[in-house]
């Protein structure tokens, strides 16, 4: 009854979230160039590419557990086996080769691991002195040539936090809101590096971070300059998408039919990449009235948005953003901060997956991300209060394949499929309830914290030798 | 810096009113004390007056008094929320109905939250409905003083007379805040400090000679007024400190001031000072999971904080300082839940449920100094009762009834009003403005 019931919801929330790479079936835009003198010849799509290596690890089953595989599915009694930073099998009755460790669960969980798709770790890191203050680049509303990556300090204590209680393998680091176009996410594995490169994550799409209501309007507003008002916002956008079409219809002349190549624009290379479906938008939004300009705009355009962040009044539209192939990233229970937070209600997930919208939980804090395995259970005890009973399965994909859709690495990573990275949490009982935590965590099937043995817990630079060390002593 | 010497009892007018109490008797219960001792099967709490008059197994249900079965539910106080802002904000974000700091005033210690405490602010009735019944309100500081101002004890009741213990204490912050708003340096706010003590001092002696002090005298009249009353030991000093060498400075000062009554709140290097802490006498109300090194005081920090704290033998509490505390009180339990959850985790120091239940009921209560009064559902406290549907430190646990002063409370909001609005999004026959 749980599964059959929670493969159905999930059936409806692929289709929801689209697994059509961000780009929309209705783009009126040329599609990219195939072929000419100009192909190649432009620039690099990929100047600071992932160095990123999964570390080695041990063919694993675990076994005697409650598998939640991120999609919908459940198996009471399973085992999960990975090897080779794949997963290989999961089901009832799974027997070890020669080699394999075993770990029995009895009692506990396994899930998939944990994906945020809103996270500022690395660039407002902890401690959060202004000299690490590194999200907004708040000195123009249309920041689109600034990338989040260059940003990101991968010493951030935060990441350990979020690795160790939270189960978060795979997080996308956002640029702040201050700006309607504020620059590009970039996407990372949750494993200590010496570089930002040496965390990203290989082959994942790039995002683009809009940003409408509160935020733009107050930061240029005070300053006495465009955008000072909500149809500011849009104003400066429409201008924006505006150019960014007529550099695109340049670029693709030229890589067509050769020539003087045009004036590189930074900005205008990410706005170039949205249009052509290469790069997601991932838009901070809470109110509905302006989810539903902003997806009105992206027809205009000829773009698609792949997520409306925060999304507060994601509920009063959810039949909306279901029609429009848009995700909701939201919080449980957060509200009231500000204006536009003011009509939040626990059930906006509730009422998205209800009605059928691809819905997600997000962080956007450095300590909500280390319990969004609560949130998502507050959100499903909202939904059970109301009447609409989600299982624990379905709530899973709140935490793992809707984000992993919305951020075009669905076939990497967000369930325990066979092929998929081993990104695996095993949990020491029901990760719905408040009394768990994770107790061992594999990124790409190595194995990088175990609850005992300390040695498996990372403790980044700027804790080494302070009284803290990462939360260790 | 000494403007005018504007009467501040004009900000003092006391909104005080008397409850309409009732008496009530909750029988079958799993009954929670919230003193830190186990729940108690088949119990029974008894209020009259608004007062508790008795609670446990075998108490009788005076003949008369109206009776709750809870069948078997668990039964406790209500949430008493250590360090809050609830009831003076509406909307953080829209200043006009912030009033938790006063950036223009010529007063600091003088401030008081009491005239500002609205009790129909949306909040108030959130956090009623998820099992918060009392809470500690602090005004914060601003740029200039290391003094916020007066905090107060109030009620999350449905009527309009919210505060029960106006004028509770004064808050201050220090180390790096504090250390700011003094003009710099932790030496200029302890300066601030000691100036001001000596300043209340004065006044204490002889408050008519205050007016004509000489031209260092930096204190108006009502701050000193304020102030008289910490150093007088009539009231406790709630101090924001997070750095263990600031925490020592405190326990210094303490010595140096007989009958200061000293709180630590958050406090979140105090686990390697504990002893130092637990020797001092001093309670603490801290940040439960603050576990990052958030800034340069919080190097230290870790989510077993306040399991060691209470092993060193600190009486600890659980408050939420710049924490949302203007509106999420109500994620106390999930906090104390989660504290039980390190026990489980090796190398972590949590707390068993009944010490976590106790650190968001009686305990705060006690640092405060009103645990007589507040807390728990021991003989003489006030009758403040909730129901629950769960085990009220679990994940979506919620009151199915809640009393306070022995009063029952509505456990809807605006919230509730919009979730039914837009269970189903599509609109009807008519708009959904139509729809209520």
């Amino acid at each position: 009854m749980i599964r059959s019931f929670a493969m159905a919801a999930a059936c409806v929330a692929l289709t929801a979230c689209g697994g059509t790479g961000g780009k929309p079936a209705t783009a009126s835009s040329t599609p990219p160039a195939q072929k000419g003198p100009g192909l190649g010849k432009g620039y690099s799509h990929d100047p600071y590419p992932s160095t990123y290596r999964p570390y080695p690890g041990v063919p694993t089953l675990v076994t005697n557990v409650t598998i939640l595989d991120g999609e919908g599915g459940r198996i009471d009694r399973g085992a999960v086996l990975f090897r080779d930073g794949k997963i290989v099998a999961l089901g009832q009755n799974l027997a070890a080769d020669a080699g394999v460790t075993v770990i029995d669960g009895q009692g506990k969980y396994v899930t998939p691991g944990v994906i945020d798709i809103h996270s500022h770790l690395g660039d407002y890191p902890s401690p959060g002195v202004d000299a690490l203050s590194d999200g907004n680049e708040a000195t123009s509303p249309v920041t689109a040539d600034v990338w989040a990556e260059h940003s990101v300090w991968p010493q951030d204590p935060g990441f350990g936090r979020a690795l160790v209680n939270g189960g978060v393998t795979t997080l996308q680091i956002l640029p702040g809101s201050a700006n309607l176009f504020g620059g590009r996410s970039v996407l990372l594995k949750n494993v200590y590096a010496r570089t930002m490169q040496g965390m990203k994550f290989p082959g994942a799409p790039y995002g683009l971070k809009m940003a409408c209501g509160e935020n733009p309007k107050r930061v240029y507003g005070s300053r006495g300059r465009e955008p000072s008002t909500r149809m500011g916002n849009i104003a400066v956008d429409r201008q924006t998408w505006a150019r960014a079409a007529e550099y695109k219809r340049r670029w693709e002349k030229y890589e067509r039919d050769g020539g003087e190549p045009p004036s590189r624009d930074i900005a205008m290379d990410t706005l170039r990449g949205v249009l052509d479906g290469e790069i997601r938008v991932q838009n901070h939004c809470y109110r509905a009235d302006e989810m539903a300009n902003v997806m009105d705009m992206a027809k205009e355009f000829g773009y698609h948005v792949s997520a409306f962040h925060h999304a507060v009044e994601a509920y009063k539209i959810a039949d909306l953003l279901k029609a429009n192939n848009t995700c909701a990233a939201v919080w449980a229970d957060w509200y009231g901060f500000k204006m536009e937070s003011y009509d939040a209600v626990p059930e906006n997930l509730a009422i998205l997956e209800k009605e059928g919208a691809c819905a997600m939980i997000h962080s956007d804090d450095a300590n909500g991300i280390q319990r969004l395995n609560q949130e998502v259970a507050k959100a499903r005890a909202s939904a059970i209060r109301g009447g609409f009973d989600v299982s624990e399965a379905t709530a899973w994909k709140w935490l793992s394949i809707n984000p992993a859709l919305a951020l075009g690495i669905a076939d990497k990573t967000g369930s325990l499929k066979p092929g998929k990275m081993a990104d695996v949490v095993l949990w020491n009982g029901n990760p719905f309830s408040v009394y768990t935590r994770p107790e061992m965590v594999w990124v790409d099937g190595a194995l990088l914290y175990d609850a005992k043995d300390p040695k498996r817990r990372p403790v980044s630079d700027f804790e080494l030798g302070q009284p803290g060390e990462g939360d260790v002593k | 810096m000494r403007k005018t010497l504007f009467l501040a009892a004009a900000a003092c007018v006391a909104l005080a009113a008397p409850a309409m109490a009732q008496d009530v008797a909750i029988t079958n219960a799993k009954l929670v004390i919230g003193d830190g001792s186990a729940p108690v099967e088949g119990g029974t709490v008894v209020v009259r007056g608004g007062k508790v008059v008795a609670a446990g197994r075998g108490v009788a249900v005076p003949a008369g008094v109206q009776t709750v079965d809870a069948g078997g539910r668990y039964v406790t106080p209500g949430i008493f929320a250590g360090f809050t802002r609830l009831g003076i904000v509406e909307v953080d974000g829209v200043a006009v109905t912030n009033d938790a700091a006063a950036g223009s005033s010529p007063f600091n210690a003088a401030l008081d939250v009491t005239p500002a405490v609205n009790p129909r602010s949306t909040p108030v009735a959130i956090n009623r409905a998820d099992g918060v019944t009392r809470a500690v309100v602090a005004p914060d500081n601003s740029k200039g003083s290391i003094f916020a101002g007066q905090g107060a004890v109030i009620d999350t009741r449905s009527d309009l007379h919210a505060v029960a213990r106006p004028r509770a204490f004064q808050f201050m912050e220090y180390g790096e805040s504090g250390g700011r708003a003094a003009g710099g340096s932790r030496p200029a706010a302890i300066a601030m400090l000691r100036n001001a003590f000596a300043e209340a001092r004065d006044y204490a002696r002889n408050p008519a000679s205050f007016a004509g002090r000489g031209k260092d005298a930096l204190l108006t009249r009502a701050d000193a007024e304020a102030l008289a009353a910490v150093v007088q030991g009539k009231v406790p000093l709630l101090v924001h400190v997070e750095r263990a060498s600031d925490i020592l400075v405190l326990l210094q000062l303490k010595r140096e001031t007989p009958g200061l009554k000293l709180v630590l709140v958050g406090a979140t290097e105090g686990w390697t000072v504990a002893k130092d802490i637990a020797a001092a006498g001093v309670p603490v109300i801290a940040s439960p999971l603050n576990d990052l090194p958030a800034s340069f005081e919080q190097l230290a920090a870790t989510q077993s904080n306040i399991g060691r704290l209470r092993t060193a033998g600190v009486l600890v509490g659980i408050g939420t300082i710049n924490d949302d505390e203007a509106r999420q009180a109500r994620l106390e339990k999930q906090y104390a839940g989660n504290l039980v959850a390190l026990t489980r985790v090796p190398g972590a120091t949590g707390l068993d449920w009944n010490a976590a239940f106790a650190a968001i009921s009686a305990k705060p209560a006690e640092a405060l100094g009103m645990g007589d009064a507040f807390g728990s559902l021991r003989t003489g406290r006030v009758g403040d009762v909730v129901v629950w549907d769960g085990d009220p430190l679990e994940i979506g646990s919620m009151p199915v009834k809640l009393f306070i002063d022995g009063v029952e409370q509505p456990l809807t909001s605006r919230q509730t009003r919009l979730r039914d609005r837009y269970w189903k999004p599509e609109e009807g026959a008519l708009p959904k403005a139509y729809q209520r």
